[in-house]
């Protein structure tokens, strides 16, 4: 018995230890809400003809990474979100305009014979063909797009310049004509520049853009969301202040209330803090504005198992029973009542995780961690605690449960 | 003290059906305020230099509206908060007219710093109304199944019951208030859910092992005996809750606004009708059977 506690209390100071550096070493990743940043979903519209299996999908992903990737944000995500969208998610970054635009771009770079009249004939060669391009300045330091093709590519090129002297090559991006110089000779080396009248800025963006490749399926914006760095401060010092004040008023209720086992309880829901943002850590997860609700909201829930063993045992010591054996029978039987209660909480925890998104998720993970994180500090920390308390001083008045003895 | 629950049956069944079809009627004639979330459509919300009037920002807004036909008087929606904050909701614009806009809103009204912009697409709206009751049946159905099992059938009729009291006052006295729903509304509402339920399970377990004693002689007894037994409990915890929503209410700021009334309402509803509501209905369902039958 005396030897089982001890291996109790040296379990529970393990795993309260390791989560208190867990928690203390990594800073918890914050989401797009209170970090800012911009959120870009997007869904693949294939034209007539195309498919669009996973394969399809496997490389809009792979270009839309290469396109985030040359926008430089760190802990950019690039993920799948059911059959054919996309969720782009660049926390961070401010020039939020500029991250959509290079984002729904289908960027399809296209080289075509315009005729006299203006109009333009068929596709001879896309930016497929392209090895790379990067910005450079003309003679009077405009900027323009050069770029280099691959072996195949040259070989079309100069096909397609030697065929066509004396006609307008024009170059071509999402449609639109950038350039349309006049081939004077068949152009070999398979290098070229586009010089589309472009702003440095401009340029630097359609370079990265034609390194990153084009859109394989036509991607369509569904919805963005930027929050400005400004609000996400903003909510993090509020939600600070709420969470403080929400703990403190618990605590002093739990105390005033429970009198020993109230400020066991308050020792447990530290544990419970440490607990929680430790296994949010773990496992990576993203802390957002109603995450932040969810884990204060579960403060107040995570009192609620100590409440209903606490009013377990005082009952048992209302009918006469000793300290010990009241708090062995409040534990024993207020087990299933908060196995029961918890589960149906762990229900729709688990609906919303699978059917939400985003916030409603961020919600569902830190209720989900504060639910299990709560039954554990008090099933075993809050009893480890108290019965520590209880042979430490020696307790056996009722009056320090809220009782008055018999 | 004792409060005798099963005695007074008719008044709390009464007052739950007032509040019930008070609801309704907010829920009819007013209807919910669907927010961009569900209508789709753009919003931004900016912070100028300098404090500015809805009296002034509309002519402006007029004016650029010949351009942009999405910001006219009667489709665009205006809020200024703090003096200097400004919401603007408007249908779908593209981005490049969203592009433009801003532009526009910086040279004729004055610098600003975007604190949000979010477009959401009608198609992404109509989705979240279908996804948000799937959730709701899908949690209901669970819940019911996990109560079947714990408990009996009958348990489970009267905690959904209690349930659907609960999620309908909340729905309405969010639309009552006129407040505008987005995502977060669908995660409080199946908060309450959850809430509400595991309040409802307290006493239903109590209730089973008051039956299981055999101490009392009629199913109104244990029930009586029951809720008493658990309603400091049931109190208690309902507070320690009411405290933390209280907190963020208070002093979580306005993003959380909508989200945390509708909790608000439906914890205090919730833990009314725990005690007052579901353990009655099995009462109703269940007070012509003899007690042996009532728990297996």
């Amino acid at each position: 018995m005396r030897k089982g506690y001890i291996y109790r209390i040296i379990f529970v100071a393990i795993v309260v230890l390791s989560a208190a550096w867990f928690t203390v070493t990594k800073p918890v990743k914050l989401g797009l809400d209170l970090k800012g940043g911009v959120y870009v979903l997007l869904e693949a519209k294939p034209e007539d003809g195309q498919k669009l299996d996973n394969e399809a999908m496997g490389r809009l992903i792979e270009v839309l990474n290469r396109r985030v990737n040359g926008l430089g944000v760190s802990e950019s995500s690039v993920q799948k979100v059911g059959d054919k969208r996309v969720l782009v998610e660049l926390p961070g970054i401010t020039d939020t305009e500029q991250a959509i635009d290079m984002i729904g771009k289908t960027a399809l770079m296209e080289f075509k014979i315009q005729n006299t009249d203006g109009t333009l004939g068929e596709t001879l060669l896309t930016g497929g063909a392209l090895k790379s391009a990067a910005v450079s300045y003309d003679n009077l330091g405009r900027p323009q797009i050069s770029f280099e093709l691959t072996l195949d590519g040259a070989a079309k090129f100069a096909e397609i310049t030697r065929n066509n002297i004396g006609k307008q090559l024009a170059i071509t991006m999402d449609g639109e004509v950038q350039t349309a110089p006049r081939i004077n000779s068949e152009i070999a080396g398979g290098q070229g520049v586009i010089t589309g009248n472009y702003t440095a800025e401009e340029a630097k963006n359609t370079a990265s853009l034609l390194n990153a490749g084009a859109l394989p399926v036509k991607a369509e914006i569904l919805e963005t969301r930027s929050v400005g760095a400004t609000l996400g401060d903003e909510s993090i010092a509020q939600s600070k202040t709420a969470g403080i004040i929400a703990i403190g008023l618990i605590a002093i209720f739990m105390v005033v209330f429970y009198r020993l086992p109230g400020l066991v309880a308050n020792l447990a829901l530290i544990c419970f803090g440490f607990i929680t943002f430790a296994t949010l850590n773990f496992f990576d997860a993203t802390l957002t504005l109603p995450g932040i609700a969810g884990i204060i909201l579960s403060v107040g829930m995570a009192v609620d198992a100590n409440v209903i063993i606490f009013e377990r045992i005082k009952e048992e010591l209302r009918f006469g029973n000793t300290v010990m054996s009241s708090i062995e029978a409040g534990f024993k039987k207020a087990f299933s009542t908060i196995m029961d209660s918890n589960i149906t909480t762990l229900i729709i925890t688990t609906i919303l995780f699978t059917l939400g998104t985003g916030a409603v998720k961020g919600f569902a993970v830190t209720l989900t961690i504060g639910v299990l994180a709560s039954m554990f500090t008090a099933i075993t920390i809050t009893k480890v605690l108290l019965r520590g308390f209880i042979m430490l001083f020696k307790i056996d008045k009722p009056i320090l449960f809220g009782v008055r003895g018999k | 003290m004792k409060i005798k629950i099963i005695d007074n049956r008719k008044k709390f069944f009464t007052f739950s059906t007032i509040l019930v079809v008070l609801a309704l009627i907010s829920l009819v004639f007013k209807g919910v305020n669907y927010g961009l979330d569900f209508t789709g459509g753009n919003l931004i919300q900016v912070k100028f230099e300098k404090t500015i009037e809805l009296k002034k920002l509309n002519p402006i807004l007029d004016l650029i509206s010949t351009e942009i036909p999405q910001l006219d008087n009667n489709s665009r929606k205006v809020q200024i908060s703090d003096g200097n904050v400004v919401i603007i909701r408007t249908p779908e614009m593209s981005e490049d007219m969203k592009n433009k806009f801003m532009k526009d809103l910086e040279e004729k009204v004055g610098k600003y710093d975007l604190l949000r912009s979010d477009k959401v697409g009608a198609s992404v709206g109509e989705e979240l109304k279908s996804a948000a009751i799937t959730a709701l049946l899908v949690g209901l159905v669970l819940i019911v199944g996990y109560i079947t099992i714990r408990f009996e059938f009958k348990f489970a009729l009267a905690a959904v019951i209690a349930l659907f009291h609960d999620i309908i006052i909340a729905i309405g006295g969010i639309a009552l208030l006129g407040y505008e729903v987005n995502t977060p509304f669908i995660a409080a509402v199946l908060t309450i859910l959850g809430y509400s339920i595991n309040d409802t399970i307290v006493v239903f377990d109590r209730i089973r092992e008051v039956l299981r004693k055999k101490k009392v002689g009629s199913l109104g007894e244990a029930i009586d005996l029951s809720i008493n037994q658990t309603l400091t409990r049931s109190i208690n915890t309902s507070f320690t809750t009411f405290l933390a929503i209280l907190a963020i209410l208070i002093f979580g700021g306005a993003s959380l606004k909508v989200f945390i009334t509708t909790l608000l309402i439906g914890v205090l509803i919730g833990t009314y009708s725990s005690i007052f509501l579901a353990s009655p209905i099995i009462y109703l369902l269940d007070k012509d059977k003899k007690l042996d039958d009532i728990v297996k």
